[in-house]
């Protein structure tokens, strides 16, 4: 069975190793703030006791005041997983840091993230549209798309 | 004095015949040797995600079989499980081995389709896929007992089945599994074992370990690498975890054992579905739940080893009729990022097979 | 915050593409009327036909050569049309034409996007005379069920001029024959009232 790791201890570690990053246990995972995303994910894939080498899914979320990235992380040889997410509250411009670098498998997912949803992964070396054509006026998937 | 020569963009469009569905790419070749190749997609894009917000848990069933629409089943399975996650149903016994008997029944007509088409790109001409074919007749024969549709089944509901089987159902099964093996092993020996076969797909397209990993991939093309991860044996969902059966990896990555992979794994749904057939209990198929269901304000993620990979679900629920927000996890998006490093450096005839072997459906891909 | 440097240039090859679709989306306004609509009732009963061009219709529409353009899920029961079970080599069309230049009849088989549409406007206008189309599927008639998206076509018949429509979600292969032997009628125009 695929263990789903606990958030307290998890943040608890990310906290001892990043301070910055704010890591809070939610419901199903950790959150933690967008600045130092790109931070922790490298951390939650180098160390050896969590060596999450898989990215299992990536979605955004957008609830109205904010959007809510999700990363699922799975690792291959400890069978366990972890939900991570991040939060921006910028409306117009939302912008946070590409992790392609880390995972090679959110190429594709954050570009569709940003088709979507409009959402900015900094970093990402061929950020366009993808399923819908260039010139499209609007993202569709934002809540108060008619 | 040299010869000038200047790469030249091919563009392999929409409507072509060994694109499986409306996939486009952009090749630029020297000479015939390919040197970049950029997939362009959205021909499909039908707005699933946004029309789950306005229908209730169950309305999204039949949408969900438009998906990858050669193996409805298991599309519904893995929504119905997201769903009874976040909701927290119990399934009755009888329609938990219902669900895997339809489960492992679409995995191998899936995987007929998969294979007959990868021949078909290597140059025989339909003659496979009719081979195939009449296999996978005999298996939709059998679906339209159950629930009187041949494509786009609808029968997965939440907390169970939406009907019971008929009696001539099993006995027709049982003769089915009995001669599967049988045409399995003529199949082989009929076409795979060819010569030209073997020469044009071994060592050809190879994806090795560590990129498998990188990109996410899963499904045969990951076990055909060498990973040894298979969702029903590392996290097991329904009650797989009381059947016996193995998990068939590959050694090298290349066309050949992506689709040695699929014909194992045919045979092993073929032992499980014995296993099962022979352990159906009686009962009832669904249980109780209100029409209109209200989940708990929360998130699950529903995932299952469909035939093309891992398939999962993310639902949020904000207690209301309608989910908050529904997005689906296409295994062959993710497959098709190692595109390009599989295929640089080879000719177009090896695109088009390299291409074939992954094994895409462009409505999951698309949405 | 200065975010537009992130985004990637767009190529010109995709730009020139999105304004066909731009205007492609505002001349689709109003489908195409059918094109035997001005037939009615009246002049059917009375139209004469010569044995010539009646042997040469009926020659047209038993050797007709169909164009694939399956697009979703339709396009796998077209596909179970032409295999062995539900044999279309008995109505002459054996051989799926790939180019368009070869076919007679188009049979569109799936959902219709508007990133798509200009494929198919281009796929229509290279096919010679005489042509006809089949629209196979709920998709094609009027967006079947995935008519309020953002991104389908309400029906093929505002990019294409169609002759019949074959309903179902997927109609199952006999269905598609029918529509096939009903196209075979109109061809030759002997019972065009007739059910």
């Amino acid at each position: 069975m695929t263990i789903a790791l606990n958030g307290e201890q998890v943040a608890k570690k990310i906290n001892e190793a990043y301070p910055a990053a704010a890591a809070a246990a939610d419901k199903v995972g950790v959150i933690v703030n967008s600045d130092s995303l790109f931070q922790v994910a490298e951390f939650l894939k180098k160390t050896p006791e969590f060596d999450f080498n898989y990215l299992g899914d990536m979605t955004a979320v957008d609830f109205t005041d904010y959007f809510e990235i999700v990363y699922r992380l799975v690792s291959l040889e400890h069978n366990h997983s972890l939900v991570l997410k991040t939060r921006c509250y910028d409306r117009d411009n939302p912008a946070v840091p590409s992790v392609v670098k880390i995972w090679r498998a959110a190429d594709y997912m954050e570009r569709e993230a940003y088709d979507l949803m409009g959402i900015i992964f900094m970093g990402h070396p061929n950020l366009k549209r993808l399923l819908l054509w260039e010139g499209f006026k609007g993202y569709p998937l934002r809540r108060d798309y008619i | 004095m040299a010869l000038q020569t200047e790469p030249f963009i091919l563009n392999v469009g929409p409507q072509h015949p060994s694109t499986h569905g409306v996939f486009r790419m952009r090749v630029t070749l020297d000479g015939e040797v390919i040197v970049d190749v950029e997939p362009v997609i959205g021909y499909l894009h039908r707005g699933i995600e946004k029309m789950g917000e306005n229908r209730t848990y169950t309305q999204i069933i039949p949408l969900t079989d438009r998906l990858d629409y050669l193996a409805s089943l298991t599309n519904n399975l893995a929504y119905v499980l997201a769903v009874e996650k976040l909701a927290g149903i119990r399934v009755p016994e009888r329609a938990e081995y219902l669900r895997i008997i339809m489960a492992e029944s679409m995995r191998i007509a899936s995987h007929l389709m998969a294979v007959g088409f990868f021949l078909n790109d290597l140059g025989a001409m339909m003659t496979p896929v009719l081979y195939m074919w009449r296999e996978r007749e005999k298996l939709l024969d059998l679906f339209e007992m159950v629930c009187g549709q041949r494509l786009t089944y609808n029968y997965m509901r939440i907390g169970g089945v939406s009907q019971d089987i008929p009696e001539e159902f099993l006995p027709a099964l049982k003769k089915f599994v009995a001669e599967m093996p049988g045409f399995l092993d003529e199949y082989d020996q009929l076409i795979a074992q060819n010569e030209i076969v073997l020469v044009r797909t071994k060592g050809v397209g190879v994806l090795p370990r560590e990129t498998a990993i990188d990109i996410g991939a899963s499904g045969p093309v990951l076990r055909a690498s060498g990973v040894n991860w298979d969702t029903r044996k590392a996290d097991p969902y329904s009650i797989y975890d009381r059947f016996d059966f193995d998990i068939p990896v590959g050694t090298t990555g290349d066309n050949y054992d992506r689709y040695w992979v699929r014909m194992q794994e045919m045979r092993q749904s073929l032992r499980i579905l014995k296993q099962a057939i022979a352990q159906l209990p009686k009962g009832e198929v669904i249980s109780d739940i209100p029409q209109l269901l209200r989940p708990p304000v929360g998130e699950a993620y529903g995932h299952i080893e469909a035939p093309k990979g891992e398939l999962g679900f993310y639902l949020v629920s904000d207690n209301s009729i309608a989910p908050y927000r529904f997005h689906i996890h296409p295994p062959t998006l993710i497959n098709l990022t190692a595109l390009k490093d599989m295929v640089v450096g080879w000719k177009i005839a090896d695109l088009i097979v390299t291409f074939g072997s992954i094994d895409v459906v462009l409505g999951e891909i698309d949405r | 915050m200065e975010v537009e440097k992130y985004l990637a240039a767009p190529k010109d090859i995709d730009i020139a593409e999105a304004k066909r679709i731009e205007q492609l989306i505002a001349a689709s306004q109003r489908p195409i009327p059918d094109p035997d609509s001005w037939i009615d009732q009246e002049i059917q009963r009375n139209v004469l036909v010569t044995s010539v061009d009646y042997i040469v219709d009926w020659a047209r529409s038993r050797s007709l050569f169909p164009l694939m353009f399956g697009l979703a899920c339709c396009a796998f029961e077209m596909i179970g049309m032409a295999t062995s079970r539900f044999d279309i080599s008995r109505y002459g069309m054996d051989i799926f034409r790939w180019s368009p230049r070869q076919a007679d009849v188009m049979i569109v088989a799936g959902t219709l996007t508007w990133k798509m549409a200009p494929a198919v406007r281009k796929v229509y206008d290279q096919m010679a005379e005489p042509k006809w189309v089949i629209a196979m599927g709920q998709c094609t008639i009027s967006g079947g069920p995935f008519r309020e998206s953002y991104s389908v076509v309400p029906g093929i018949n505002r990019i294409i001029p169609v002759d019949v429509y074959v309903p179902g979600c997927p109609p199952r292969p006999e269905a598609l024959i029918y529509g096939i032997t009903r196209l075979h009628q109109k061809i030759v125009k002997e019972s065009i009232q007739k059910p």
